[in-house]
């Protein structure tokens, strides 16, 4: 086998829409997920029981079924109970569902680390429950839960790759194209496989980087 | 001419019963603290003192009767069956309400002044210029302005005890409920905590304190007031309370904590020995 670069280099146009469509769904889906996400976590903690339980099931629900399967449902079931939507939308609700119940349980466990005296402290003083949520919990829970939190946007980076099949253009089906046109499969997957790597290494780094600077935030808090 | 003084407690607990699940932790309890008053609770490990004493700031649901923070209602809607009232009317009702816990409860993530000015900028809606006045004024007085841009865990025990007063007076409440204040101190950090407590005290602050504190409680309270299974057993004057006998629960209670000490100090001896 021998790589022919041009292979890359007269597509270009397509490869780089493709890239340009793969990270618009995946920040898209990352933003929706992380905010469904929160909500829910925000709900499971402060709504009555039979509110937590109805979120209980769905989180349930979404987990324990294939990503695939889910968008199957959402693009090909969703017109026969009146949900008509454009790829690209249902790709990104997809995912944002998707990821929404993992951002859920990420969140939950980072509310619940936080010692319930300083909520009961902050109940005393009048401050409302969304206050607290914002100036006392989140500040403290994002130190705990950043990495969980850069680990599922780097998987849901790699779920892109399940949108192709309900005909989004983004990276994974533009490489496949290519590489059925032309036959370079394996090249196709090659260069495929890396531009995820870079991708997915580029959001570890600013992972870390926030961690660290996380990190001196807590130093300057126990020195 | 005749004044009647219409005599309105400054807290008023009427019946006040508390379960958790089928345990009845608090059984019909009556108390009366006047404004200015120091009341101490004290009481056997489990006892109820912690339940109560959160009941006065509604951390705690009680489950019967009534407790009135300046002639007002807490919690409930008056009436049967049991109605929350709403989280707006709860604060109110409780804003004159100050509370301080075992411990301590500050927010690490904010500086020591952030803690003081946070219900102040939040909750009063007081520009942070004046709050940071106010913030830093409280602070003195509890003796710790140098340390406003510290973090909690830069501080001891009883240096954050005392930040934690002073986030509660900042509110200006009228009433302090303290639940052993000093119980998660090193020995020698509690003295500087009492001290800030007599202070107040002597200012005038109507107080409730659960306290393991005796000398404390022989030296500031108005009323001791002692708690055994959930029920008040005896009530009085330190110097009354402290040698009812008729009350063998209490003696036994004071007993032990006489023997402890005594524990301590023979140690004491022996070390500098
Ligand atoms: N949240 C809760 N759920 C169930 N039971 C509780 C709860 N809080 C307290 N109790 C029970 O209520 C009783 C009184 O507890 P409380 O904490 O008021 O005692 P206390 O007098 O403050 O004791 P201590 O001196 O150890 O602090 C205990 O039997 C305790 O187990
Ligand atoms: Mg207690």
């Amino acid at each position: 086998m021998i790589f022919d670069p041009t292979l890359i280099t007269e597509r270009l146009g397509d490869i780089s829409n493709g890239l340009l469509v793969t990270l618009e769904t995946w920040f898209a889906g990352v933003a929706m997920g992380a905010a469904i996400g929160l909500l829910i976590a925000v709900l499971q903690v402060f709504g009555g029981a039979w509110l937590r339980a109805l979120l209980r099931l769905y989180i349930e629900l979404i987990r324990a079924t294939p990503f695939l399967v889910q968008l199957f449902l959402l693009y090909y079931g969703g017109p026969s109970f009146g949900l008509e939507l454009e790829a690209t939308t249902a790709g990104i609700l997809g995912l944002g569902i998707y990821g929404s119940v993992y951002f859920a349980e990420i969140f939950r466990t980072g509310f619940e680390s936080i010692p319930k005296g300083q909520l009961e402290a902050a109940d005393c003083l009048g401050i409302t429950r969304l206050q607290c949520i914002w100036r006392i919990q989140l500040p403290q829970m994002l130190v705990l839960i950043l990495p969980a939190l850069v680990n599922l946007v780097t998987i849901l980076c790699k779920e892109t790759a399940v949108l192709s099949i309900i005909t989004i253009p983004e990276l994974t089906m533009v490489m496949t194209g290519i590489g059925s046109e032309t036959f370079a499969f394996v090249e196709t997957l090659l260069v495929l496989c890396v531009a995820y790597l870079v991708l997915i290494e580029l959001s570890s780094r600013l992972g870390l980087f926030l961690e660290r600077r996380v990190g001196r935030f807590l130093q300057r808090q126990s020195t | 001419m005749t004044v009647t003084k219409t005599h309105r407690p400054a807290l008023a607990l009427r019946g006040v019963g508390k379960r958790f699940g089928s345990n009845q932790v608090l059984h019909n309890i009556d108390l009366e603290v006047q404004s200015s008053e120091v009341v101490c609770l004290i009481g056997p490990s489990g006892s109820g003192k912690s339940t109560l004493l959160r009941s006065m700031a509604f951390l705690e649901e009680y489950d019967d009767g009534e407790v009135f923070i300046e002639g007002q209602l807490l919690g409930w809607e008056p009436g049967l069956p049991r109605k929350r009232t709403s989280r707006a009317h709860l604060n109110k009702v409780r804003s004159t309400i100050g509370m301080v816990f075992q411990q301590f409860n500050l927010w690490p993530h904010m500086s020591v002044l952030g803690n003081v000015t946070e219900a102040l900028i939040r909750v009063r809606r007081i520009a942070s210029g004046e709050a940071r006045q106010r913030g830093l004024a409280m602070l003195e007085k509890v003796g710790l302005a140098h340390k406003a841009d510290a973090y909690p865990a830069q501080l001891s025990g009883g240096q954050q005890q005392r930040v934690a007063i002073a986030r509660a007076l900042a509110m200006e409440p009228h009433i302090m409920l303290f639940d052993e204040p000093t119980s998660a101190l090193d020995p020698e950090l509690v003295g500087e905590v009492l001290h800030v407590m007599k202070q107040l005290a002597a200012d005038g602050m109507t107080m409730v304190v659960v306290t393991h504190e005796m000398g404390f409680a022989a030296q500031v309270a108005d009323t001791v007031v002692f708690l055994d299974q959930g029920q008040i057993v005896a009530r009085g004057s330190p110097q009354k309370l402290f040698h009812m006998t008729q009350h063998p629960r209490l003696q036994q209670f004071l007993q032990n904590y006489l023997d402890r000490n005594a524990f301590w100090q023979d140690m004491k001896e022996e070390a500098t020995a």
